[in-house]
């Protein structure tokens, strides 16, 4: 602990998972995330785990919906066209209420789309992505050491909330080299897992699934994870302002974007304008709140995404039509220069519309 | 007094809500028996399909898990990875495991995986009303080819046991019916083969039963044990299947 190593994000994302307790990883290689079951297939072996490359991000979310059951502390890692084809088991994983973790390594899409790094999944993971009404607690960092961090602790949010967990980060974040500390995440009395499937002995045995025919036992099912959703969008937002006291124009930007629209933004300050940034790091629950006191005082918001559009639909709902929300973004694995960002911020202040 | 005859423990003492003369019951009821003779109930977990056993969970007397359709195979390497020592077997129908789930039986069994998979074959899509199924006979009237299966058309019928035989991870695979009290304690013998198999740690194992469905056959249940014998044991021999070649 304390001692500073440098990572690259992906085998951070890895590593960090191993020292959170995680014991199973399951994946399917794909391109900008292939360190981390590299990582794995070296490690797991060395701590006691399983490492196993899937035939199919299909099969390899369904060994994850497997090891869950067992009990086990339990990843995979993909980028977004291998986590649409795991929407199936992250939808039955919600419904039948399993923890594990999911990284999304996001890259440009749709289709085939590109392999470099994109924020245009938002809307998949945050809005479930799969069949049926759920929701995942979702992470942007935007830092290495914050994807490091953010991965350790969502092992403990999953048990906690007995749901899976998707750090979304991207091609960028994955393949940057940063230095990194191990932190510990804080100490929770996590329950014992008494629903696992791992062999009634000396009890009545325990059944996993996600199936209710019967629809009013259903809709219970669907108010009871309603509820546990409503205490993880009180209990887990979170969220970090820079400059946004008395900010004229606030950027709203998360992960890699929000350090470059930071950079962009202090430029904008050398040039005597007021601006300021508010980074959701939760992208689900969404900060709602947080933003609207954050943005009170300003003028403008300028929502910045590598994506045509999906984070700023939130931004949105937060501010209430009360204020112009302007959108810059780039797609397709381009990403905005701090340049680029600047000429916007200066042509919404100039026009002070 | 002696028990001659009674519930298996890994049984649960629970009506199911399987047609009259479908043999679900009687295969239920096998790896019940087996799982008893064994003594592993304790440590079994069972995998259930989406299909007409979507619900065996209820049915049987041990921890149960609800795969979605056809990754049966995938979520019980999930588990048997994480905890070894559990006995894990999945039950799938002919939709689940051959044409949804054709990817994820293949793998799992070339990897050897230590699971034992019970593949119920009754050549139709049972649950949702009679479709085609993998492993429609040429020929056979269902309610998406009502003309009869043109191969032409829709393929031919996946003899899966004979598929999978080729792979180097199995070291277990047999077809059998439970068309006649003979026939159920061949099944009996192949079904405890199958679990000794994975509890001896050497690698994948599977039994296919030819099973029924009078309902969706438009058969008496007695006509329909019969076609298992006459039609569908012409196309799916009954008979082990373990032939691997050692190669590498």
């Amino acid at each position: 602990m304390g001692e500073k190593v440098l990572m690259k994000g992906n085998e951070a994302v890895a590593e960090a998972a191993i020292r959170a307790g995680c014991r199973c990883f399951f994946g399917y290689p794909i391109t900008p995330q292939n360190e981390i079951p590299e990582y794995m297939s070296r490690r797991m072996p060395e701590v006691g785990g399983v490492f196993l490359q899937a035939e199919s991000e299909v099969a390899g979310s369904n060994m994850v919906y497997g090891a869950a059951c067992a009990g086990a502390r339990v990843m995979t890692t993909s980028s977004s066209p291998g986590i649409s084809l795991m929407q199936e088991a992250i939808s039955y994983m919600a419904g039948a209420e399993l923890p594990c973790v999911i990284v999304n390594i996001v890259r440009g899409g749709p289709g085939l789309g590109g392999i470099q790094g994109a924020q245009s999944d938002y809307f998949q993971a945050t809005r479930g992505g799969g069949h049926g009404d759920y929701r995942l607690l979702v992470f942007g960092p935007s830092t290495v050491q914050e994807l490091m961090d953010l991965t350790m602790e969502a092992f403990d949010l999953a048990d906690m909330y007995r749901n899976p967990v998707m750090i979304l980060g991207d091609a960028i974040l994955g393949q940057m080299m940063e230095p990194v500390e191990f932190r510990e995440p804080p100490k929770r009395d996590l329950p014992p897992k008494i629903w696992a499937t791992t062999g009634a002995a000396g009890r009545p045995k325990n059944i996993i699934s996600s199936l209710y025919l019967d629809p009013a036992k259903l809709e219970k099912h669907n108010l009871h994870l309603a509820e546990k959703y409503k205490r993880m969008a009180a209990e887990q937002v979170r969220y970090s302002t820079y400059k946004t006291e008395d900010a004229d124009i606030v950027l709203v930007a998360y992960g890699t974007t929000a350090r470059i629209a930071r950079a962009a933004l202090d430029k904008a300050i050398e040039r005597g304008l007021s601006a300021g940034l508010f980074r959701p790091i939760s992208l689900w629950p969404f900060p709602y709140e947080a933003l609207k006191a954050a943005t009170r005082r300003a003028a403008h918001v300028l929502v910045v995404e590598m994506s045509l559009g999906q984070m700023v639909e939130d931004v949105r709902l937060a501010l209430g039509g009360g204020k112009s929300v302007h959108f810059y973004g780039r797609t397709g694995g381009m990403s905005p220069a701090p340049r680029e960002i600047l000429d916007e911020i200066v042509k919404i202040v100039d026009k002070g519309a | 007094m002696q028990r001659l005859f009674g519930r298996p423990e890994a049984l649960a003492d629970v009506p199911t809500h399987y047609c009259p003369g479908c043999t679900h019951g009687i295969i239920h009821r096998l790896i019940a028996e087996v799982i008893d003779e064994l003594g592993v109930r304790e440590r079994t977990v069972g995998i259930s399909p989406v299909g007409c056993a979507v619900l065996a969970y209820d049915y049987f007397n041990c921890d149960f898990v609800e795969a979605s359709h056809g990754r049966a195979p995938a979520v019980a390497t999930g588990i048997k990875r994480a905890s070894p020592g559990a006995v894990v077997f999945t039950y799938q129908g002919d939709g689940d495991l051959a044409s949804i789930g054709a990817g994820e039986i293949v793998h799992a069994a070339s990897r050897g995986e230590r699971i034992t998979v019970i593949f119920v074959n009754n050549a139709i899509y049972g649950m949702t009303g009679g479709q085609m199924a993998p492993t429609t006979l040429p020929g056979q009237k269902t309610t998406t080819c009502p003309r009869g299966r043109d191969t032409d058309v829709a393929g031919h019928p996946i003899r899966v046991c004979e598929l999978l035989s080729s792979l180097s991870g199995v070291a277990y695979i047999a077809r059998v019916s439970v068309t006649s009290p003979a026939n159920v304690v061949k099944a009996k013998r192949a079904l405890k083969r199958a679990f000794e198999t994975q509890l001896a740690d050497s690698g994948f194992s599977l039994v296919e039963f030819l099973s029924t469905c009078p309902t969706n056959w438009a058969m008496t249940p007695v006509e329909a044990l019969k076609w298992v014998d006459d039609k569908m044991a012409m196309y799916y021999p009954l008979g082990e299947y373990t032939h691997v070649p050692e190669v590498g």
